[in-house]
């Protein structure tokens, strides 16, 4: 496994996340060596394994359909770093 | 007062309901300890003095109603790791990115314990986002372990453990992901319980990796963390992970006896890179057992070398996703130089995660990315089917499976952040327990050659607490607890130890 | 110019018309002030998690009976990932590998004739929040209140040739949910949004040429527009030597033309992976037996239903089971009045003339079932003639009136009162001594002379039986 800067700044643009191009090569190096030794699972056969996303054999867990909640709009905007007419607040999206 | 701190949760419990003290007592106490230590230790990232008083004045009118009979940690103080939501008191997971945080809600553990008169006197230091083995990784300074300043207490629950090393508190929750619980527990020299994945309701802890995660207790004996975990757990709705079962009861199994018990010692946990103290303290613990009519044996556990890579891709994939709502939108921090959209998500993102954070997310990124996902991620759910798997056979030969829960002592303070890889290493004999989903249970069994704590784990199968309860109950009557000599130190009586008295099943 | 074919693709979203929404006890309803219809979980606040809404399941199981697919009895729920303000965890719950429907698809009729449109999959996912553009402070507000309300996403195959079929998949497949009573599909309200994959290719060639998508179209004319728009521009560029670029465009329906939108600074690149959150769906043979039991009538087995049951002729029973709104209007009309020939006509005449004559669609039909069930009554009883009954209906529709109320207050009753009517007709006999002579010399017609008298007397409000009697019997008695 070869991870090149290409592919940090891939990974980082996926992430949200800026790189700088002092840092760029120090992190492939990083993750160039927990990815190979991750792959050292290749030495596992897993050949016919159902992989396992959910560790207890739960299913069908469900709730009915009601109305439970109220109006907390104050409440959850109050962690908001922008807000406006009781909205959150960004930069603005449309091109 | 001091003396009071010593005590353990169920005996300071006891004393309330006796009028021997009250909870005002306690309280000021345990907050005189802290204000002595903390400054040193750095156990908490917030206390709550002004809280904890009017918390303790409620509690006590509770308990003079005679309203929490059936609550024997009521008026006891405690602390909460700080990834566990407070409504309306800072949640900052050790990040930047959370430094103002306040949530608009209770994690079901604190409406659990707030229910079951618990005073919550802080919130626990922590790696970033629960994310290091170390406790280092705090945007608000590492914590250090009590038995040794120049040492970490471990992590990432680090200053949950730390605290209750400390006697800062007299029992705490954390959270364990990858061993975040036993690990710095053992490092710690402290009992700390990670339960089967289901148990505790993960409803206001902000997930790290979803599939792993599992809230679970601290305390200075295992009867104190079996108390408090049989508070915190039982179905919630509001988690669709949790388990639909009621009245978990762990406090019945705090009997000294393990006759019969079989207990299987993997051969592959006592291979390479086990420090030779850690090994000899496990087994000496064994032969504890094996005294007390325990049926001990070694077997080979298999596929134990690959526990660690699955865990970090599926630990890292989760994260990934779960650590993107952090985009500087709807709460925490957002960067003062961010222009447009994307400017405010890469800067706050950047500005607001630690390096271990950042390296996480991106390996997440990385093993789910298309070309990726099935030679990265699907191959490690694979990994981790034939993990349990594994487990499950050897629970069908065995009740418990004991072995260390780290391969060394406490590392020097600044020793692994260097090196990742190494780090992650460390967590070798924890991680399969999360992928697994087990329960399991990290107690003292001796110290190293630095006089650091050696940390013992038992293992269960699922819901197989009790079992663990037990074991660990068993062997802690054979073995004292002891106290960090600086915390010893400042003890009147010495190396008398007030903790070992009264606690038997008879007081619960 | 060279021939080309036109192949569209549609990716339909459907609002389901669950009370709450997919994950949390919050609201679904439209409107609202905004972030009043939000709670932590569905605005993503650390540590919230997901509980499923087993109604949704339901409606996503209705939605695939209905259209033929095949049920995943093991399916399960996905991680979508993406930044975007309106996706408050960054995240959408949706379902990639194993979506609840499979391998469907329906029968649509055009003027090209009777085709199927084949449907790939049905799966469930959580709708995003709103942005709305703040130009006073040029930023963008996020309003989540419609941020997790439970959407089904229905995918065709390629198999659309024309905006005309285009029009009529959707046309029918609204009917359908409709009908299931899944989702009220208000284009208007976005409950029902459909993205359009189209490319062109030569007549004649296998392979598929590019497509571009086109996302959020809500309305069937801008779909008709946009499906014309981006054709001519495909094959304009491929004529000119051009290629089409794989990319999302968006339809700009004032100017009539489609433009690209500003590709994405980053790769899309969603990382799937099974939603940890939430443990696999099981739905067993007893469950879908179940929900296949409790399926509404459809329109096919409706349309039978009138002819058979009602006598309504085939073609109204088409035009009325052709919108569900007018069909429950019927069925519950007729249970009030039981006049199910003259519920039919009020709808097929009436009711059509003016919802022409308002540009209306059905959906948009205020009066109630009790309201005409009234106004036929009233007819029925010879308390109103036709003439006034239309007017009154009239006001029904567009007024929403009590039609009994409004007869009674405007003095439009038939007047049935003897004594009213004889004096009336006794004066009218009185004054046209000629016409009487005439009838008693044989002349039959002078009595439809006397009636006609005796009805503008009244002011057409009397009961044209009544006085032909009464006329006769005075006439009979000279
Ligand atoms: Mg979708
Ligand atoms: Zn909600």
């Amino acid at each position: 496994m070869k991870i090149t800067e290409d592919t940090v700044k891939y990974v980082a643009a996926l992430a949200k996340l800026t790189v700088s191009e002092e840092e760029q090569q120090k992190v492939a190096e990083d993750l160039d060596r927990i990815l190979d030794y991750i792959e050292t699972m290749n030495g596992l056969d897993t050949d016919g394994v159902e992989p396992m996303s959910h560790v207890l054999p739960m299913k069908n867990v469900f709730r009915e359909d009601i109305v439970t909640n109220r109006d907390e709009r104050e409440q959850l905007l109050r962690n908001a770093p922008k807000q406006k007419d009781g909205s959150f607040a960004v930069p603005k999206t449309v091109e | 007062m001091k003396e009071l701190t010593k005590m353990s949760a169920l005996e300071i419990g006891r004393m309330i309901k006796a009028k021997e003290i009250t909870v005002l007592d306690a309280v000021k106490a345990q907050l005189e300890v802290i204000k002595e230590r903390d400054p040193e230790y750095r156990c908490f990232i917030t206390v709550l003095e002004e809280e904890a008083y009017a918390q303790a004045a409620e509690v006590q009118k509770r308990i003079d109603a005679g309203e929490l009979e059936d609550s024997p940690l009521a008026g006891v103080p405690m602390a909460v790791k700080d990834n566990i939501c407070t409504k309306g008191i800072r949640t900052t997971c050790a990040s930047k990115i959370l430094y103002n945080f306040e949530p608009v809600y209770d994690a079901t553990v604190i409406e659990k314990l707030k229910r079951a008169g618990a005073v919550i006197i802080g919130k626990t230091n922590m790696d970033e986002f629960a994310m290091g083995s170390t406790t280092e990784t705090s945007h608000f300074g590492e914590t250090k372990n009590p038995w040794d300043i120049s040492c970490v207490p471990g992590g990432s629950s680090g200053g949950s453990a730390a605290a209750v090393a400390a006697e800062e508190i007299f029992y705490a929750l954390g959270s364990d992901t990858g061993g975040s619980i036993r690990q710095p527990a053992g490092y710690c020299g402290v009992a700390g319980m990670k339960p089967t994945y289901g148990t505790v309701s993960r409803y206001g802890l902000i997930a790290y990796a979803s599939s792993l995660d599992q809230i679970g207790t601290f305390g200075r004996n295992i009867s104190d963390c079996a108390a408090a975990l049989e508070i915190i757990s039982g179905h919630d709705a509001k988690d669709s992970t949790s388990v639909n079962a009621e009245g978990f009861q762990y406090t019945k199994s705090l009997v000294d006896d393990v006759k019969g018990l079989r207990i299987g010692i993997p051969k592959d946990y006592l291979g390479t890179g086990l420090e030779e103290d850690v090994k000899e303290s496990i087994l000496k613990a064994a032969e504890v057992f094996r005294s007390k009519g325990a049926i001990v044996e070694e077997f080979e556990l298999h596929s134990v070398d690959y526990a660690v890579p699955s865990y970090y891709v599926i630990a890292c994939a989760e994260a990934s996703s779960n650590l993107s709502r952090f985009d500087g939108v709807k709460y925490g921090y957002r960067s003062a130089k961010a222009e447009g959209l994307q400017e405010v998500y890469k800067n706050t993102r950047s500005e607001g995660f630690g390096n271990e954070v950042k390296r996480r997310m991106m390996i997440g990124a990385f093993v789910l990315s298309s070309g990726y996902y099935d030679a990265f991620y699907n191959k490690a759910l694979k990994v981790r089917a034939i993990i349990n798997e594994g487990f499950q056979r050897a629970f069908e030969k065995y009740d418990i499976i004991l072995g260390p829960t780290a391969p060394q002592t406490a590392p020097a303070l600044g020793e692994s952040l260097s090196d990742p890889l190494k780090m992650y290493l460390s967590d070798i004999y924890t991680v399969s327990v999360n992928l697994a989903g087990l329960p399991a249970v990290s107690i003292p069994c001796g110290r190293d050659s630095r006089g650091l704590p050696i940390g013992m784990q038992l293992i269960g199968r699922h819901f197989g607490e009790n079992e663990i309860i037990r074991a660990a109950y068993s062997f802690e009557q054979s073995e004292q607890y002891e106290r960090p000599a600086a915390i010893a130190a400042e003890s009147k009586e010495g190396k008398s130890s007030v903790l070992q008295e009264g606690i038997g099943h008879e007081s619960i | 110019m060279k021939a080309y074919e036109t192949v569209i693709g549609l990716e339909v979203h459907v609002e389901l018309a669950t009370k709450s929404k997919i994950f949390c006890g919050c609201t679904t309803q439209f409107g609202g002030d905004p972030n009043t219809h939000v709670c932590p979980v569905c605005s993503g606040m650390p540590g919230t998690l997901p509980v499923l809404n087993k109604q949704v399941v339901e409606f996503a199981m209705a939605a695939g009976l209905a259209l033929n697919c095949s049920i995943t009895q093991k399916c399960k729920f996905d991680r979508k990932n993406y930044f975007y303000p309106d996706l408050p965890k960054a995240y959408q719950i949706s379902q990639l590998y194993l979506p609840i429907c499979r391998d469907g698809g329906i029968e649509i009729e055009t003027e090209a004739g009777k085709k199927t449109v084949r449907i790939h999959e049905i799966h469930m996912e959580e709708d995003a929040g709103k942005l709305v553009h703040d130009p006073w402070e040029d930023c963008t507000l996020v309003d989540y209140n419609r941020c997790g309300v439970p959407l089904i996403e229905i995918v065709s195959e390629p198999d659309m040739r024309s905006a005309e079929e285009v029009i009529a998949y959707l046309e029918k497949l609204r009917l359908i949910l409709q009908y299931l009573g899944v989702s009220d599909c208000k284009m208007q309200e976005g409950s029902l949004r459909a993205d359009i994959n189209l490319s062109v290719r030569e007549v004649g060639v296998p392979e598929f040429g590019t497509r571009t998508e086109m996302k959020n179209m809500n309305s069937f004319k801008a779909i008709g527009r946009a499906i014309e728009g981006e054709r001519k521009r495909q094959i304009e560029l491929l004529e000119d030597g051009g290629k089409v670029i794989q990319e999302t465009r968006r339809w700009d329906d004032n100017k009539d033309t489609s433009f690209a939108m500003r590709s994405k600074e980053d790769a899309q690149d969603y990382r799937y992976f099974p939603e940890p959150d939430l443990p696999p769906i099981e739905i067993s043979d007893e469950w879908l037996q179940a929900v296949r039991a409790h399926q509404p009538e459809l329109r096919d087995e409706k349309m039978l239903r009138y002819e058979k049951e009602f006598g309504i002729p085939e073609y109204d029973a088409l035009i009325i089971t052709g919108s569900k709104q007018l069909a429950d209007l019927f069925e519950k009309t007729v249970a009030l009045c039981q006049k199910p020939k003259e519920v039919s006509n009020w709808l097929m005449v009436e009711t059509m003339r003016l919802l022409k004559e308002q540009e209306m669609d059905p959906e948009e039909i205020t009066f109630t079932p009790a309201q005409l069930a009234g106004l036929i009554k009233l007819v029925d009883g010879n308390k109103i003639n036709r003439t006034v009954a239309k007017e009154v209906f009239e006001k029904v529709f567009k007024e929403n009136v009590d039609p009994e109320a409004y007869v009674e207050k405007h003095g439009l009753g038939l007047v049935s009162d003897d004594g009213v009517l004889r004096s009336a007709i006794r004066q009218v006999i009185e004054n046209n001594p000629q016409s009487v002579r005439d009838y008693m010399g044989g002349k039959s017609r002078a009595m439809g002379f006397l009636v006609g008298q005796a009805m503008k007397e009244m002011k057409g409000k009397a009961d044209p039986g009544m006085v032909n009697q009464i006329v006769k019997e005075m006439l009979d008695a000279m």
